[in-house]
């Protein structure tokens, strides 16, 4: 039990279950004073429950959860100061825009000037000062989010949890609001954050780590870079980013998939094992170059910036995202794939229990 | 093709014959309702009944047991709906459904039952006074209010909170969680919780259930001639006394006529109450 000077969250082996079954399992996992930790995985797996083990919202059935170097297993979520923002908003319908903000101050017993001070600073912080004296009905969803979170940095909390905090946004709100909230994080730099979402693009856009969850259970951790550019699990794979993912088996300095060699970095695989090749689709070229692989053409897509290519080689799914083809070749026809050594990433055999032949997205 | 049919009727233009649609139901109202209160009222009109009730010591008497009564039923069913909502729907324990369900079944039992069961309990031969002459071997037991006031207005209370419970776990319901785990999260106790975010929530459900318990209390006749029968007189008893007993129909009618403005009057308050609630939604 290191104690720690200022702030941060610590679970320690945190299991939660739910009517016999387990919603979480053994979670390990640090988050430093100030740091930004994205909990990222699918719907059911867990991340939104340790959050909640942090509120105290959910009692854990093992394991502690420490915050700022203090036991907080116990203690009532009244007594944590933890701030804490929710997909639905969760605003007092009757109190006007400044009295949801002051509720917090009001519930310690700030007094009043101070109240008043904080609660006009909270509300500057999030750009709501000039709504101070509306109802939340009378705010769009993106004004009542900002407001609900000027309400949770009032009362000044070490850690601010972040709970979707996004998902009910539409997607030119939530790139702005993702901005926004990557600004406030720079003017509150010494603020833990814990932020919970299933969407890749937010955790890679504004978290210093990330946790990526599945099935109750922790499956990796790491900077967006880390997980981006070398995933260690096809899991964090598939899920932080798209990709592509090849059975292959590791050769003498490359490995050789659907009876071609490739050149990749093999690393310390030994030749002959069983392993997985990541390569983002965004780094297929079409045509000929390093690393050629034929195949034949299933399904085009066009996304307006770029074309998406399904390529069956060897029975196996491919995609390319290619920039705007200017004449995409026809359905069937027989295309040629390239990618660059550096680019694909050898997975071992560690996280081959998330299985083949998943929606590679 | 039913629906063809009925989409068919609902096309045609409403017409004369349409119109006659509106005949019987006007038809019975007037024989069965309204004929009848012009009859009582004509009665009551007799000259001189009027200023011979309204001076009367029974009627004052009986007027302000009657207000006295509802005022303290409406207010004792809020408090204790208020706190058994407060329970039912926010402190979760085993069986506290199958509870919200009895409630509902609650509000279809008769009134008289209530005192039937209170008789059991606590009259002179029940249960309470049975275990105090046990235990001491007195002749009689401590409990004697049932014939009182006291004793309507427990019966009434136990009879009509789940009037006001009922439509507090309707509005409780509808609370969302995130709002009260928001609370507690910013620091708020539990007590601040139901006070600040709870009870706002809950006020127009409290006051819809109140003035419906307002209304029925003071029309209450079953519960007030069954336990109060000796000491306990309030309009609707009075007006059965002057009619049946005494057979003074204009005072009966009198009697009759202020009670019927009375709850009207606080009818119309519930449908104002009401509607400004149901417009708060």
């Amino acid at each position: 039990m290191s104690d720690r000077t200022g702030s941060g969250v610590r679970f320690d082996g945190v299991t939660v279950d739910y009517d016999g079954h387990t919603v979480l399992d053994a979670l390990d996992l640090t988050v430093e004073p100030g740091e930004v930790m994205a909990l990222l995985g699918p719907s059911g797996s867990g991340k939104t429950t340790a959050l909640r083990a942090v509120a105290g919202f959910v009692r854990p059935a093992a394991g502690r959860v420490h915050v700022g170097g203090r036991d907080v297993t116990g203690l009532p979520p009244h007594r944590r100061g933890i701030g804490m923002v929710v997909q639905s908003y969760a605003l007092f319908p009757h109190l006007r825009v400044a009295d949801n903000v002051a509720f917090g101050l009001r519930a310690r017993r700030t007094p009043k000037a101070e109240t008043a001070a904080r609660t006009a600073e909270a509300l500057e912080l999030t750009g709501m000062g000039a709504y101070a004296r509306r109802h939340p009905r009378e705010l769009s969803g993106g004004q009542q989010q900002r407001v609900a979170i000027a309400r949770a940095l009032a009362i000044r909390p070490d850690v601010l949890l972040l709970d979707e905090p996004l998902s009910a946004l539409d997607a030119g709100l939530r790139s702005g609001m993702l901005a926004e909230l990557a600004r406030l994080h720079r003017e509150l730099p010494h603020m833990s954050m814990l932020y919970v979402t299933h969407d890749q693009v937010e955790a890679l856009t504004l978290a210093d780590r990330i946790a990526v969850m599945d099935r109750a259970r922790l499956r990796d951790c790491g900077t967006p870079q880390e997980l981006y550019r070398s995933p260690r699990t096809e899991f964090t794979a598939s899920f932080v980013g798209n990709a592509n993912l090849l059975p292959v088996t590791v050769t003498a300095g490359g490995v050789s998939f659907a009876g071609r060699t490739l050149k990749v970095p093999a690393g310390q695989a030994a030749p002959g094992a069983a392993a997985t090749l990541c390569v983002r689709p965004h780094l297929v070229g079409l045509g000929p170059g390093p690393n050629t692989l034929r195949g034949t053409l299933a399904e085009v897509q066009w996304r307006g910036a770029t074309h998406r290519l399904t390529v069956h080689v060897g029975g196996h799914r491919m995609l390319a995202d290619l920039r705007e083809l200017r004449e995409p070749p026809p359905l069937g026809a027989e295309v040629e794939l390239h990618f660059a050594p550096d680019d694909a990433v050898l997975i071992g055999a560690i996280g081959t229990e998330a299985g083949h032949g998943r929606d590679h997205r | 093709m039913a629906a063809t049919t009925a989409d068919l009727v609902r096309a045609r233009p409403r017409t004369a014959p349409a119109r006659l649609w509106a005949l019987p139901p006007v038809a019975v109202l007037a024989l069965v309702f309204l004929y009848p209160l012009a009859l009582v009222v004509r009665e009551s009109l007799t000259p001189g009944a009027y200023a011979r009730v309204l001076g009367s010591h029974a009627f004052q008497d009986a007027l302000g047991t009657t207000v006295w009564l509802a005022a303290g039923a409406t207010v004792g069913c809020l408090v204790l709906g208020f706190v058994l909502a407060l329970i039912l729907a926010f402190v979760p324990f085993p069986g506290s459904r199958a509870v919200a369900r009895f409630i509902d079944v609650f509000l279809s039992f008769p009134s008289f039952l209530v005192t039937l069961a209170l008789l059991f309990v606590y009259g002179t031969v029940g249960i309470a006074n049975g275990l105090w002459t046990g235990a001491t071997g007195d002749g009689d037991g401590p409990f004697d209010f049932l014939t009182t006031p006291w004793g309507v207005l427990l019966a009434e209370i136990t009879y009509f909170t789940p009037f006001v419970v009922r439509p507090l776990l309707a509005a409780f319901s509808q609370v969302d969680t995130a709002q009260l785990e928001a609370a507690s999260s910013l620091g708020a106790k539990p007590a601040r919780v139901v006070r600040q975010v709870i009870w706002p929530e809950a006020l127009p459900a409290l006051a819809a259930g109140g003035s419906l318990v307002l209304v029925m209390s003071l029309n209450e006749f079953g519960i007030v001639l069954f336990t109060g029968a000796k000491g306990v007189t309030t309009l609707p008893t009075l007006v059965y006394g002057k009619a049946i007993l005494e057979s003074d129909y204009p005072a009966a009618c009198v009697v009759a006529v202020v009670n019927i403005a009375l709850s009207t009057g606080l009818y119309a308050l519930y449908r104002g109450v009401s509607r400004r609630a149901g417009a708060h939604r």
